[in-house]
C-alpha cells in the first residue's frame, strides 16, 4: 500500500494517473478520484482553518455536506473559485487547489491566537464590546474583524466563462439517483411520460456508489435509463430550489472537471416544469459532539466508507468509531474487510444488537460498550483518543490515527421544505421527517425515512467527566459554533431555534446547517428543557448547495443583459460619428459631432442650422398607438385632459395624459385621420406603460366602447424636418399632398407618398420653426432620411440629436415629460390649464385635481428663469431659495428642471418648478451652488418667437 | 442589566460563561399596560424603549406573535441612508441616521453601524439630473451626498464596472459618505434589552385578535393568543401584517404587501468597501463584516404573504450584479430568503395617529424601513406619549390619501422621457 | 414562478406571460366629481390586502392582452380560480 491507497477496490480508474498541486506541492490520483479523496490517499489530512479560531480541520464528509476541506482552485486567468469543497471537486490532470484562510501557511497559522483566546471570543462576544472608544469601531475594529473574516479570497478579474440556460418540462422528475431514486426513474421510464433524473455527483448512484454488492444492479439500471428514450439523466447537476407550482431550478456544471477548458459554456441554469416531483436525496449523517470533534482525522464513519468502498482511500491505518447508531458498525465491518486496521469500537450506548457484537468479534475488533470519547489527542491529527465510561469512570487512551462519529441521519427534506411540504417529528430517529406535502410531490427512500440505518440513541452531547466549560465540543464545524455557544445562547435568554441560530451563527456557514442543525437544536431542546418539536426548526432556503451567480445570469450579460433598441436610421447616425445617449431601452443620437467640436459647440451649431435653415432628426422612439373604432373619439376625450370630439379629420392636438390621481404622465401630438381613425403618438419611455393603462380602461371599465388599440411604435420611421427651409427640402419629394401654407397648416397631418413610400405626413413642430414630421413604413426609414439629406444638401441640412431638440423646444417652453414634470405635477402646475376641456365633465385623473391640497395655494409652478450673469447655464436639478442667506437647513422653494445655452438667444435659459412661481414674475430668486450663489429672475417659459410667428409660414 | 464591556466579557470568560444573565426575560403579559406595541421588530422595539427611556412610560408590553426580529428586521439588507429628495423625508430619515449614531453606546449593544457609504450610480442623463437634484436639496438641508465622477466611483469602489460601452454605462455617482450598514439581529436585541431593564415586558409568541374599543370608539385593550390585555394606547408596528391588524379595529388602509427577496454569496475575504445601488439596472450590493456579499433582489410583482419569491426575480438580480461587477461572476450564492414589505401608494411611510382614539400607526416602510428603525421608534414613541405627532412625522400621516399631499419619492425621480 | 390558468386563452401559463394588475372588482365610479374626497380616497388608494383569499386582476400581457379576474390565496400563493373579466365576483 502506497500511502493510503488501498491495493484494490473503488471505482477509480488506477490505470490513468493524474497529477495535482495543493498549496504547491504536487500529487498524483487517480481518474475518479475528487480531491479530497487523492489528497487523503496521499496522507494529507489537514486540509483547511475553520472561520473564527483558525482551528486546522480535515475531512468531516464526503459529499457536498462538507463544512469544513473548501479549497480555491484556480485555472488561468480570471478562473479562481474561492470555497469550493475538495469533496465535490472531481480530480483532473493538473488541477491547482489551495488551501484558505490561513497565514502564512495551513500548517502554521497566526490566525490560530484566536482559539487560545476563543474563551473571550464566545458567540455574540461582539455585541458586547467594540463600543469604545466611539471612533474605535470605524477606525480599528470593524477593520480588523473584516480581514478575519471571510473565508476564501475574492475573485479580482472578470470571468472569461460563459454560463447557458434552459427551460424543461417533464412528467415526473427525480431529484437524487442514489437506489432509491434510480428506481423511481425506472418506473417512471417504463410510462410514457417525459422522465428527467438529477443527480449532482458525477456518476449515478448515490449511496450504492461505496456498496460495490449493488455495483451489477446499478450498471444494468443506468444502461436502461441511457437506453428509455423517454428519459433525461443529469449528472454534475444540483437541483438547488423548489419554487411555486413544481417549478425547480438546477445548475448542471459542465466544464469544471475537465483538465483543459472547452470552448462553451460553464455551467448550465436548467428551470424544470415538473407534473410530479419524486424527492429522493438520501440522509446525511449526524456528527457527535464532544471535546476535540474537530481533529484533524476525526469524520463521519460513512464518508470512511466512501473514500474507502469508492475511492479505494483508508482514512487511516488504525481507524476507531465513536457511535450512537448501529450504521457506523456496519461502516467499520465494512472497512475492517478491506483490510484496514480497527482499533476499536466506541459506543455510547450500554447495549447494542448481539449480530454487531458477534461480528466484531468475528473481525477482532475490540468492543467498548457504555463509552464515550472524552477527547482527542493530536492537533494536525488524530494520534490518539481518550475515552471513559458513561459516568465518568474507567478512563482510558487509545492509540489511533482517525476516529468514526456515527450520530444517527439527518434526512434530506430541503427541497422538500422549499415547496412548502411540512415536517413532522419522529423521535426514533431523532429526525424531521416529510409530512403533509404542499405541491404534487413525495419522497422516496431514505429522504422519506423510509430507509432503514439500523437503530441509534439519540443524543445531544457525549457524556463527560471534563469541566463542560473548557471542552471544545463543535457543532457547526465552519462557523466554530461549540455546544456552549449554544448553552450560552439559551442561558442569555435566546430560547426560539431562529434566535439561538442568529446568536450564535450556527447553521450559517457554507454548508448551511448540513451537519449541524439537528445537533444544535438537541443541544437547545436539553438547555431550554423542552422537546425538540416545540422549539421548531429553522427555515430551509433556496439554494441546497451554493450556486453561481453567473449561471443565474445565465445569458443576460453585456448586449444580453437587456436589449437596446435601436431605429431604422440609427445604423446611419452612427457611420456619421453621432455620440449617442440611452433613454429608456432605446438608444437615440445625442448629437453628431464635426471633427474638433465639443458637446457644446456642435449643439450651438445644430441648434443654428435648424433656426437658418433646416434640420433633420431621427424621431422615431416616439411612442405610436393606433387609436380604431366608432368610440375612439369618445374613448380619447376620457382618457385626455383635452376635448377631441370636435378634432376634424387631418387635425392634429397635444394631448396630455393623467393618472387617476390628478398628476401628468404623458403626453404627444395625436392626429385624426379619419372620423374612427387616430394616430396617437407617446413620449419615447412612455410608449408601453400608456398602451397598457388605455388597455386596462378599454378593457376593464368601458367594455362598451367599440375601440381597437394597437402599438404601432416599430411600425413606423418618423423623420422630423424642421427649419424655415423644410418646405423647400420636401416639396420635391412629396407626391399627393399639397405643402402649401394655406393648404397645409401647422397641427395638420396628410396621407399621401415620399418618394413613393406611403406616408402619413404631420405638421408639426417640437422646435418652433416650420416643421415637419414624416412617418413612413420602418423600414424605408434610412433609405429616405439619406434622399433627403441629398435633397437638403442645397440648404446645408444638418442632423441633430436630442440635445439640440432639448434646447429648441425649451426655447419654445415646450415641456419634457420625466425632465420638467416628475410625477408629483398638475396640468396647473405646469402651466397646461389650456389642454384642459373645461366642458368635459369626466377626464382621467380630473376628480383628483380637486382635492384639497391640489386646489390650495403655495402649489409649484412650472416656469422661465433667467439668470442674472447671461452666461451662467444652471445645473439641472439646482435648488432654488428665496433668501439667500438663510442658514441651512434652508427652504427650498423649487429646482432647475431643464437649463441650455441658447445658442439663439446668446445667453443662458433654464425651466423650474417654484413655488407660486406664476405669481413671482419679474422676481429675483437664488440658486446657492457650492462656493457661490446664483440670481436669476422668474420669467415665461416662453423665450423665442413668442407670437409663433417662425411656425405659420 | 449586567453592562457589556471587554471588561465584563474578560471577567465572565474567566467563570466559563457561565454568569450571564437573560439579556431580556422571557414575559408573561399582564392584565393591563399603559401603552401596548404590537410587532416586536426594531421599530417596535425602538418605540417601547423610547417610550420609557424619554416619557417615562414603563408599564409598556411589546406583543411579538413569533420571535422579536424575525419579520424584516433580521430579513433585510441592512442599509442605512439618509440621502432624500423631499424635506420631508430627509428630514424623517436625518433624524434615523443621526440616532444610528451612538446608537451602540446608548444601548450598550454594539448594533455595528459602519459609514462605509452608499453610493448610488448614475446610467443615462435622467438618472444625473436626478441626482444632481437629490445632491443639490441635501447639501441645503444639512445631508451630506455628494456627486462622483465615474473615476471617482470607481476609486471609491473598485470592483465597480465603469466601461464606456457596458449595456449600461456608469456616467457618474452620488455618494452618501454617511450612509452604510449595521447589524441587523443586533438592533432588536438591544433594544429589547436595554427597553426590559426599564421595565417594558417583551412577549414573543403571542400573535394579536383582536383590537377592543369601547363605546366612544376608543382602543380598551387587545385580545391576543394569550388572553385579554387592557390598554388605552395602542402602537401597530407590524410592516406587512398591518392591515390584517387595522381591520381589527375596522380600519381600511392604503397598504399593500408584496414578497421582497434578498441573498447573500459565500464569505470572502474583503473586496468590496462601501454599498452600491443602482436603480436604473436594479441591483444594490455591500459586504458584510463576515465577508458575505449582501444583494437586495426586487419584489414579486402580486401581493403575498408567503415569504416565498420567484427564481427569476433572482435571476435578474444576479443578471444586474454581474453587469455592474463582472469580477463577481464566479462568486456563489449562499442563501436566499424572503421577507414581506407593505408599500403605500406613495411608498413613504404613514407613521402617526389614526382615526381610532389610542391607536398609532408605523407603517409602509415598504423596501427600505430598517434604516429608519430608530428614528421611527423614536418618532412613534413620542406621538404616542404626547397623542400628537412629531413635526417630522406630521406630514406623514393618513390623511395626505385624501388631500393629495403626498410624499412620493419614487415619482420624483420619474421615468425615461 | 407561479402558473396562471388564462379564461379567455383557457391556458395555464407561466407568470413572465402575465401582469399583475392590482385588487379586482374596485369599479371606477360613473361620476367621479359627485364623490366626497374620503370617497375618492377610498376609490384610489385603499385595498383590502388580506391574508387568504385575494381577488385580483391579471393581464395576459404577452398572450392574449386581455384582463382578467382572479382569487388566489395570499398565505400560499394558489389560486382558487381565475375567470372573466365581467363575471361576477367568485
Amino acid at each position: 500500500m502506497t500511502g493510503y491507497r488501498l491495493p484494490m477496490g473503488g471505482r477509480v480508474n488506477r490505470q490513468t494517473q493524474l497529477a495535482f498541486r495543493f498549496d504547491g506541492a504536487t500529487y498524483a490520483g487517480f481518474e475518479g478520484d475528487t480531491l479530497a479523496s487523492a489528497l487523503l490517499a496521499n496522507g494529507v489530512q489537514l486540509f483547511g482553518r475553520s472561520f473564527k479560531y483558525h482551528r486546522p480541520r480535515g475531512l468531516l464528509g464526503a459529499g457536498s455536506e462538507e463544512p469544513n476541506a473548501l479549497i480555491s482552485v484556480t485555472r488561468g486567468p480570471g478562473r479562481f473559485t474561492p470555497n469550493l469543497r475538495a469533496t465535490s471537486i472531481d480530480l483532473y490532470d493538473g488541477l491547482e487547489a489551495s488551501s484558505q484562510n490561513r497565514w502564512p501557511s495551513l500548517k502554521f497559522d497566526l490566525g490560530a491566537i484566536n482559539d487560545r483566546l476563543g474563551m473571550f471570543f464566545p458567540a455574540g462576544f461582539y455585541n458586547k464590546t467594540f463600543m469604545w472608544p466611539r471612533s474605535f469601531w470605524e477606525k480599528l475594529y470593524e477593520p480588523a474583524i473584516r480581514r478575519m473574516a471571510g473565508l476564501g479570497h475574492p475573485p479580482t478579474e472578470e470571468d472569461p466563462d460563459h454560463y447557458a440556460a434552459t427551460y424543461a418540462h417533464c412528467d415526473v422528475l427525480i431529484i437524487g439517483a442514489g437506489p432509491a431514486g434510480i428506481d423511481a426513474a425506472l418506473e417512471a421510464a417504463s410510462g410514457n411520460g417525459r422522465v428527467i433524473l438529477i443527480d449532482e455527483q458525477d456518476e449515478l448512484g448515490g449511496g450504492a456508489l461505496s456498496d460495490p454488492a449493488l455495483w451489477p444492479w446499478l450498471d444494468r439500471s443506468v444502461k436502461a435509463l441511457a437506453a428509455s428514450p423517454n428519459v433525461t439523466v443529469l449528472t454534475r447537476t444540483t437541483a438547488f430550489g423548489y419554487f411555486h407550482d413544481n417549478f425547480i431550478g438546477a445548475v448542471e456544471r459542465l466544464t469544471d472537471h475537465l483538465a483543459d477548458v472547452p470552448h462553451g459554456p460553464r455551467e448550465k441554469l436548467w428551470r424544470i416544469r415538473a407534473g410530479e416531483v419524486i424527492l429522493a436525496q438520501g440522509a446525511i449523517e449526524r456528527p457527535l459532539v464532544f471535546d476535540g470533534n474537530d481533529t484533524p482525522g476525526v469524520m463521519l464513519a460513512s464518508a470512511a466508507r466512501v473514500f474507502a468502498l469508492r475511492f479505494g482511500v483508508a482514512v487511516g491505518r488504525s481507524i476507531a468509531l465513536m457511535a450512537s447508531h448501529d450504521s457506523g458498525w456496519h461502516d467499520i465491518f465494512a472497512l475492517a474487510k478491506t483490510g484496514v486496521g480497527i482499533a476499536a469500537i466506541v459506543d455510547v450506548r450500554d447495549a447494542v444488537s448481539p449480530d454487531l457484537l458477534a461480528q466484531a468479534e468475528a473481525l477482532g475488533i475490540p468492543v467498548h460498550l457504555g463509552h464515550s470519547v472524552i477527547g482527542v489527542r493530536g492537533r494536525l491529527g488524530v494520534k490518539a483518543i481518550s475515552i471513559a465510561r458513561n459516568g465518568g469512570t474507567g478512563v482510558a487512551d487509545l492509540a489511533c490515527d482517525a476516529l468514526l462519529m456515527a450520530g444517527g441521519w439527518t434526512l434530506t427534506v430541503h427541497l422538500w421544505s422549499h415547496s412548502k411540504g411540512t415536517l413532522a417529528w419522529r423521535d426514533d430517529l431523532g429526525a424531521y421527517v416529510p409530512d403533509q406535502p404542499n405541491e404534487n410531490v413525495r419522497c422516496v427512500g431514505a429522504c422519506a425515512g423510509a430507509w432503514s440505518f439500523g437503530d441509534g440513541a439519540v443524543i445531544d452531547i457525549l457524556p463527560t467527566p471534563k469541566d463542560p466549560t473548557r471542552a471544545k465540543a463543535f457543532v457547526d464545524f465552519q462557523n466554530d459554533v461549540t455546544a456552549k455557544d449554544i448553552k450560552l445562547a439559551v442561558r442569555e435568554g435566546f430560547r426560539s431555534i431562529e434566535h439561538i441560530k442568529r446568536y450564535t451563527t450556527n447553521g450559517m456557514a457554507t454548508d448551511q446547517g448540513k451537519t449541524s442543525n439537528l445537533n444544535g437544536l438537541q443541544i437547545a431542546s436539553t438547555a431550554l428543557n423542552r422537546p425538540v418539536a416545540d422549539i421548531g426548526l429553522t427555515t430551509f432556503r433556496p439554494p441546497y448547495t451554493p450556486q453561481t451567480f453567473g449561471a443565474l445570469a445565465g445569458h443576460a450579460k453585456g448586449p444580453l443583459f437587456q436589449p437596446t433598441r435601436k431605429t431604422n436610421i440609427d445604423s446611419w447616425a452612427e457611420e456619421n460619428g453621432a455620440v449617442f445617449e440611452l433613454v429608456a431601452q432605446w438608444r437615440r443620437a445625442r448629437y453628431f459631432p464635426k471633427a474638433g467640436e465639443d458637446m457644446h459647440a456642435a449643439v450651438n451649431r445644430e441648434c443654428r442650422m435648424v433656426r437658418s435653415s433646416v434640420g433633420i432628426f431621427d424621431a422615431s422612439t416616439l411612442g405610436k398607438i393606433e387609436v380604431v373604432g366608432p368610440d375612439a373619439a369618445e374613448f380619447l376625450n376620457r382618457m385626455y385632459t383635452n376635448p377631441w370630439k370636435a378634432l376634424e379629420p387631418g387635425r392634429c392636438r397635444y394631448g396630455l395624459l393623467l393618472k387617476e390621481d390628478g398628476f401628468i404622465t404623458d403626453d404627444g401630438v395625436s392626429a385624426r385621420l379619419a372620423a374612427d381613425r387616430f394616430h396617437l403618438t407617446t413620449t419615447t419611455g412612455g410608449a408601453a406603460r400608456v398602451l397598457n393603462m388605455m388597455e386596462d380602461y378599454l378593457q376593464t371599465e368601458w367594455p362598451d366602447l367599440n375601440v381597437w388599440l394597437t402599438s404601432t411604435t416599430e411600425q413606423y420611421a418618423v423623420i422630423a424636418l424642421q427649419g424655415p427651409n423644410a418646405r423647400k427640402v420636401l416639396e420635391p419629394l412629396v407626391e399627393g399632398i399639397d405643402l402649401s401654407a394655406e393648404a397645409f397648416p401647422h397641427m395638420a397631418v396628410r396621407e399621401g407618398t415620399i418618394c413613393g413610400i406611403p406616408t402619413r405626413l404631420f405638421r408639426v413642430s417640437f422646435t418652433g420653426e416650420l416643421g415637419f414630421e414624416i412617418n413612413v413604413p420602418s423600414a424605408y426609414g434610412r433609405a429616405l432620411w439619406e434622399r433627403i439629406m441629398a435633397e437638403g444638401a442645397r440648404f446645408d441640412i444638418t442632423p441633430y440629436g436630442t440635445e439640440a431638440m432639448h434646447v429648441l423646444r425649451a426655447e419654445k417652453g415646450f415641456i419634457i415629460v420625466g425632465q420638467d414634470t416628475d410625477g408629483t405635477v398638475t396640468p396647473q402646475d405646469a402651466g397646461l390649464d389650456w389642454a384642459i376641456g373645461k366642458k368635459k365633465p369626466d377626464f382621467v385623473g380630473k376628480r383628483s385635481l380637486a382635492r384639497p391640497d391640489i386646489v390650495a395655494p403655495g402649489r409649484k409652478h412650472l416656469v422661465g428663469l433667467l439668470t442674472e450673469d447671461p452666461n451662467v447655464v444652471l445645473e439641472e436639478g439646482a435648488q432654488i431659495v428665496a433668501d439667500p442667506n438663510q442658514p441651512v437647513p434652508m427652504t427650498m422653494i423649487g429646482h432647475v428642471t431643464s437649463s441650455y445655452w441658447s445658442e439663439a438667444l446668446g445667453r443662458s435659459i433654464a425651466m423650474a418648478l417654484v413655488v407660486d412661481g406664476q405669481n413671482r414674475m419679474g422676481q429675483s430668486l437664488f440658486i446657492p451652488m457650492p462656493g457661490q450663489t446664483h440670481v436669476a429672475k422668474v420669467s415665461s417659459m416662453v423665450f423665442y418667437d413668442a407670437e409663433g410667428a417662425r411656425l405659420n409660414v | 442589566m449586567t453592562r457589556f464591556s471587554a471588561m465584563s466579557l474578560f471577567a465572565k470568560a474567566l467563570g466559563g460563561h457561565q454568569g450571564w444573565p437573560e439579556q431580556w426575560p422571557d414575559a408573561a403579559p399582564k392584565p393591563a399596560y399603559d401603552a401596548i406595541i404590537v410587532g416586536g421588530g426594531g421599530h417596535g422595539l425602538g418605540a417601547a424603549y423610547y417610550l420609557a427611556k424619554k416619557y417615562g412610560i414603563t408599564k409598556v408590553a411589546v406583543l411579538e406573535k413569533g420571535w422579536i426580529g424575525g419579520g424584516n428586521t433580521g430579513r433585510n439588507t441592512t442599509i442605512i441612508r439618509s440621502n432624500y429628495l423631499y424635506d420631508e423625508s430627509a428630514h424623517l430619515y436625518d433624524h434615523a441616521v443621526k440616532l444610528w449614531d451612538g446608537l451602540s453606546q446608548e444601548l450598550n449593544y454594539n448594533t455595528m453601524y459602519s459609514k462605509r457609504g452608499v453610493m448610488m450610480l448614475a446610467h443615462n442623463v435622467h438618472d444625473i439630473q436626478s441626482f444632481k437634484r437629490h445632491i443639490h436639496a441635501n447639501r441645503l438641508n444639512g445631508v451630506d451626498n455628494e456627486w462622483l465622477t465615474p473615476e471617482e466611483a470607481k476609486a471609491y469602489c473598485p470592483p465597480l464596472n465603469i466601461s464606456p460601452d457596458a449595456r449600461y454605462p456608469v456616467l457618474g455617482a452620488a455618494l452618501q459618505r454617511r450612509g452604510g450598514t449595521a447589524r441587523h439581529d443586533t438592533v432588536a436585541w438591544g433594544y429589547a434589552r436595554a427597553a426590559a431593564a426599564l421595565g417594558v415586558d417583551i412577549i414573543q409568541n403571542c400573535a394579536v385578535t383582536g383590537i377592543n374599543r369601547g363605546p366612544d370608539g376608543a382602543v380598551t385593550g387587545v385580545e391576543t393568543t394569550r388572553g385579554s390585555i387592557a390598554c388605552k394606547r395602542i402602537g401597530v408596528s407590524a410592516a406587512g401584517n398591518t392591515s390584517v391588524l387595522m381591520q381589527m379595529a375596522g380600519l381600511d388602509f392604503p397598504l399593500e404587501s408584496y414578497p421582497l427577496q434578498a441573498l447573500v454569496s459565500e464569505p470572502v475575504k474583503p473586496i468590496f468597501p462601501c454599498v452600491v445601488m443602482s436603480n436604473t439596472v436594479h441591483a444594490y450590493m455591500s459586504q458584510s463584516d463576515k465577508g458575505e456579499l449582501v444583494i437586495g433582489a426586487g419584489t414579486d410583482q402580486y401581493v403575498s404573504y408567503s415569504q416565498r419569491g420567484a427564481l427569476h426575480i433572482v435571476e435578474h438580480t444576479l443578471a444586474a450584479i454581474c453587469e455592474i461587477f463582472p469580477i463577481f461572476r464566479r462568486m456563489r450564492m449562499l442563501r436566499t430568503w424572503g421577507g414581506i414589505v407593505d408599500v403605500t401608494p406613495d411608498r413613504s411611510p404613514i407613521l402617526g395617529k389614526t382615526p381610532v382614539q389610542g391607536l398609532y400607526v408605523n407603517c409602509g416602510w415598504g423596501t427600505g424601513g430598517f434604516k429608519a428603525t430608530p428614528g421611527a421608534g423614536d418618532l412613534l414613541a413620542y406621538t404616542m406619549a404626547k397623542d400628537e405627532p412629531h413635526r417630522i412625522n406630521a406630514p406623514f400621516n393618513l390623511d395626505r390619501f385624501r388631500n393629495g399631499r403626498l410624499i412620493d419619492e419614487a415619482a420624483a425621480a420619474a421615468v425615461a422621457h | 414562478m407561479i402558473l396562471i390558468h388564462c379564461p379567455y386563452c383557457d391556458e395555464k401559463r407561466a407568470e413572465l406571460e402575465f401582469a399583475y394588475a392590482g385588487q379586482a372588482h374596485i369599479a371606477r365610479p360613473a361620476d367621479p366629481s359627485a364623490l366626497s374626497d374620503e370617497e375618492w380616497e377610498h376609490y384610489l388608494f385603499i385595498r383590502a390586502n388580506p391574508r387568504g383569499r385575494h381577488h385580483e386582476r391579471w393581464r395576459h400581457i404577452h398572450g392574449c392582452g386581455r384582463f382578467f379576474n382572479a382569487v388566489r390565496d395570499t398565505v400560499t400563493d394558489k389560486f382558487e380560480t381565475t375567470y372573466k373579466a365581467g363575471e361576477p365576483r367568485k
